[in-house]
Order: C-alpha cells, then sequence, then structure tokens
C-alpha cells in the first residue's frame, strides 16, 4: 500500500488551518470590543472538524495526463454563527469580554498541541525514512 | 494564512484605541478652557468606531473584521456660563463659557481604552508565538 505523506499526518492539517482560522475570528470579536453594534462570531470546531474530514474535495479528471487529487478538505469558507450575548448592551454590541479572552486562549493552547501532535508524527516518519 | 491576518486587526485595533486615547487627552487638558461665544468654545469629543469586513482571497464571507474610526464627533450638550467679569475671555454681559467636558466619563474612558488597547497586545503576542511555534514545525 502506497503512503501519501497526507494520510500519514492524519487529520492535522486540516485542525492546524481551522485553528487558525478560529483565532482569527476570535482576534475580530476581540478588535471590535468598542466598536458599536459589532455582533460576535465564532464557529463550532468539532462540526466543522466533521465536515472537512468527510467532505473531500475531488476534482474532474478529463484528461489522461491530470492528476486526481484527494486530502485536501472543504475547509474553505467556514459558516460563521452570531454568539449569544449573555446580557445585552445598550450599544448594541455583543462581544464578551471575558468569553472572548477565554476562547482566544483555549482556542491558543489547542493550536501549540495540534503543533505537537504534527510534530511527534513527523519525527516518526523521519524514523521510518532513516531507519536508524 | 489566517494567522497573519491577525496582525492586522489587532494593529487596526490598537491604532483606533490610541485614537480614542488622544481624544480623552485632549479633552481632560481642555476640561477648564473657557471661550467667549458658544461656538469658539471647545467641546468634548468621541471617536467612532466601525467594524471593517475584510474577505480573505478565494472566500466569499469576511471573516476578519478590523477597527478603523469613521470620525469624530463633537457632544452636542449645552454649554454652562460662568459669571467671572475679570477673564479677558469674558463677553459683555461679563459671562464666559465652560466646556462640556465630564472628567469623570473621561477617566472611565481613558481606562476602558488602556485596557482595550492591552488586551490586543496581548492577542497579537499570542499569535505571534503561535506563528514563531508553527515555524519550528518537524524540528
Amino acid at each position: 500500500m502506497p503512503l501519501s505523506i497526507d494520510s500519514a499526518l492524519g487529520p492535522m492539517p486540516d485542525a492546524l488551518i481551522l485553528r487558525g482560522r478560529r483565532s482569527e475570528v476570535i482576534a475580530s470579536n476581540l478588535a471590535n470590543a468598542d466598536t458599536p453594534n459589532f455582533k460576535a462570531r465564532d464557529f463550532d470546531f468539532q462540526s466543522m472538524m466533521n465536515k472537512a474530514r468527510s467532505e473531500q474535495v475531488a476534482l474532474n479528471t478529463t484528461h489522461a495526463s491530470h492528476i486526481a487529487m484527494n486530502g485536501a478538505g472543504g475547509i474553505g469558507g467556514a459558516p460563521l454563527q452570531y454568539r449569544v450575548p449573555n446580557q445585552p448592551s445598550l450599544d448594541g454590541n455583543s462581544v464578551d469580554l471575558q468569553v472572548e479572552q477565554a476562547a482566544f486562549a483555549e482556542n491558543a493552547v489547542n493550536y501549540e498541541a495540534t503543533l505537537t501532535f504534527l510534530t511527534s508524527r513527523i519525527k516518526g516518519l523521519m524514523t521510518a525514512i532513516r531507519g536508524d | 494564512m489566517s494567522l497573519f491576518n491577525i496582525f492586522e486587526i489587532a494593529g487596526s485595533a490598537m491604532s483606533a484605541q490610541s485614537v480614542r486615547l488622544n481624544t480623552t487627552a485632549s479633552n481632560l487638558a481642555n476640561a477648564e478652557t473657557v471661550g467667549t461665544t458658544e461656538e469658539t468654545t471647545y467641546r468634548a469629543r468621541q471617536p467612532v468606531f466601525a467594524a471593517m469586513l475584510k474577505a480573505m482571497h478565494g472566500e466569499s464571507e469576511a471573516t476578519g473584521a478590523g477597527v478603523r474610526v469613521l470620525g469624530i464627533t463633537e457632544d452636542q450638550a449645552t454649554l454652562q456660563q460662568r459669571y467671572a467679569p475679570d477673564n479677558p475671555l469674558a463677553n459683555a454681559e461679563g459671562y464666559v463659557f465652560m466646556p462640556n467636558v465630564n472628567p469623570v466619563d473621561e477617566m472611565v474612558n481613558m481606562i476602558s481604552a488602556s485596557r482595550s488597547y492591552q488586551n490586543n497586545v496581548e492577542v497579537l503576542n499570542t499569535s505571534k508565538q503561535m506563528l514563531l511555534a508553527t515555524l519550528r514545525l518537524g524540528q
């Protein structure tokens, strides 16, 4: 069975991309903590991850020399949802600073964890290549 | 790479907060600057923030939103008059106009702006660490 690098790395690259995108969304929320009428947004990491793993984008191969693409998940436009605020504010802003800070910290730790897993996978591949 | 966008987002927020800090400093500095007429007297200034939605390349929906300052508004509350006939700026009736700056409001604004600024610096630092860790991937 030919081993593809994509499958050897498992779901880690997809997770890394999603974590990066989520940190951007939460950073936007934190940046707009004082903007009137701004609504805090986020997306569900679990469901997006499942979607990315199940929906493999397939390219049509209409020519003999076309290379079939696999492994690239449908990670593109993550559908953003609005966060339900704990209490309404007078200026229409729905950013809860503490909630966003916690979410950002959690996401950053998860990003680092994914990086650690990815590093161990790469180390495993290197050991297999070197054979020592 | 979405992590790079955070530099732009947090940077725009920091610049917006520093504009807010600037107007607060200006308001506090001019809290006692009297004027002869209602038009020439200093009025409290406030910046107006707005979200700056930006669709990243290859995406239909904007995920990141920076902050931009739409403009500066002047407080339209009526000015108080004070009887000060000795003041060289007093009008014919001996009154000067006081600015409508509320020092308590301004102090609250100052603390809020400074905390928001620090928040964005933290976001920037964390993102930088995440990016640097990504660069060291596999080592």
